[in-house]
């Protein structure tokens, strides 16, 4: 019979281990969350990543070694976002009359997700690379790497702060609403979709489909529109 | 289902192609999205073959974060001396952004339906 080590060591230089760690990870938080009735707090990426990072702790495995298995499914977010085109497209009509709440909602929201933190970042006496690392952050994740490089930010450190504002954003954004009491799920799902890119849209999706669809669209414009307003604002604000 | 999976990575590999050739600022994802979105429009009945797949991978979009969020914790030393500061100016630029948003697209949708009506 093999022993545990040999059997070890012959898991970890496959993709499979950490591929079904991901999945079952997932299962867990996700079937967790809907028995909760999907509360805020219960993220089921959130609490995907808090069960797997202490295995990979006790396991000392590294990252590179456990995305040799996890980046089968991280290679899908592409399909995934253009898979948003369906909803958008069943949608359409009613998208085609809030054009003017969409154009300048998505000015708004995105003017304000990166000025705000450029000047937070200022006031906080935070370093400049910091700071342009920081701008471009509620835009999905292969944009706000670009801009961060293009500006002279740091893209490992664009790269958390991305995946974190998403977080936080699927996080806030029901408690948020609730309290505002915004009934409107097209205006939900956009604030979401501006201001925390795929997770947002992620959390909007488990919420209504509408405002998966607001969401899509938000995120979907954003990506096009920081990479442009953000080079203006650190150019008028830093 | 692999039909599905053909159509959406053909259009991200089309995407791709178009930010790379022209050298774009865009992610090709999204650019491939905008080609679905024109496809539909010339073949509508397409969009009934492609809802099957399409809804099981946007169910679980959060799935597919996963990775990306391990490697927040593999990264963790990135944010340094400053992490605490970082997390603080992320909830509020965060909350704003959203506030900012939502107040835009519920007051420019009532003025658009006052003025319309």
């Amino acid at each position: 019979m093999t022993d545990v080590a040999t059997l070890w060591s012959y898991l970890a230089t496959t993709p499979l281990i950490w591929l079904t760690t991901t999945i079952l990870a997932y299962l867990v938080a996700d079937g967790m969350a809907r028995h909760l009735g999907n509360p805020p707090w219960a993220n089921p990426v959130l609490v995907s990543v808090l069960l797997i990072a202490p295995v990979l702790w006790l396991t000392r495995t590294t990252y590179a070694t456990y995305f040799e298995g996890a980046q089968f499914i991280h290679f899908l977010l592409g399909p995934a976002t253009v898979a948003l085109a369906l909803p958008l497209w069943d949608h359409r009509d009613t998208i085609r009359t809030s054009v003017a709440p969409i154009a300048l909602a998505l000015l708004a929201g995105s003017i304000v997700a990166a000025g705000s933190a450029i000047l937070l970042a200022r006031a906080f006496g935070l370093p400049m690379e910091v700071l342009l690392s920081l701008a471009p952050k509620s835009t999905t994740a292969p944009v706000a790497l670009g801009i961060s490089e293009a500006i002279g930010g740091i893209p490992a450190l664009t790269a958390v702060l991305v995946i974190l504002t998403g977080i936080i954003g699927a996080v806030t954004v029901t408690p948020l609403m609730n309290v505002l009491r915004i009934t409107d799920w097209r205006a939900r799902g956009f604030a979401v979709g501006v201001a925390a890119h795929g997770i947002g849209t992620a959390r909007a999706f488990q919420v209504n489909p509408v405002a998966g669809a607001y969401a899509g669209i938000a995120m979907a414009l954003n990506a096009l529109l920081t990479s442009l307003i953000v080079p203006l604002l650190v150019r008028w604000l830093v | 289902m692999l039909q599905t999976l053909g159509l959406l990575l053909g259009c991200q590999l089309l995407g791709e192609i178009t930010v790379r050739g022209f050298g774009l600022a865009i992610p090709g994802p999204v650019l491939g999205l905008s080609l679905l979105v024109l496809m539909l429009g010339v073949i509508p009945t397409l969009a009934d073959r492609l809802r099957p797949t399409t809804t099981v991978i946007l169910a679980n979009l959060s799935f597919l974060f996963v990775p990306a969020g391990v490697g927040v914790i593999g990264n963790f030393e990135v944010l340094s001396e400053d992490g605490i500061t970082l997390l603080a100016i992320l909830t509020i630029s965060t909350v704003l952004s959203m506030l900012a948003a939502v107040g835009t697209f519920i007051g420019v949708r009532h003025a658009t339906e006052r003025w319309a009506s």
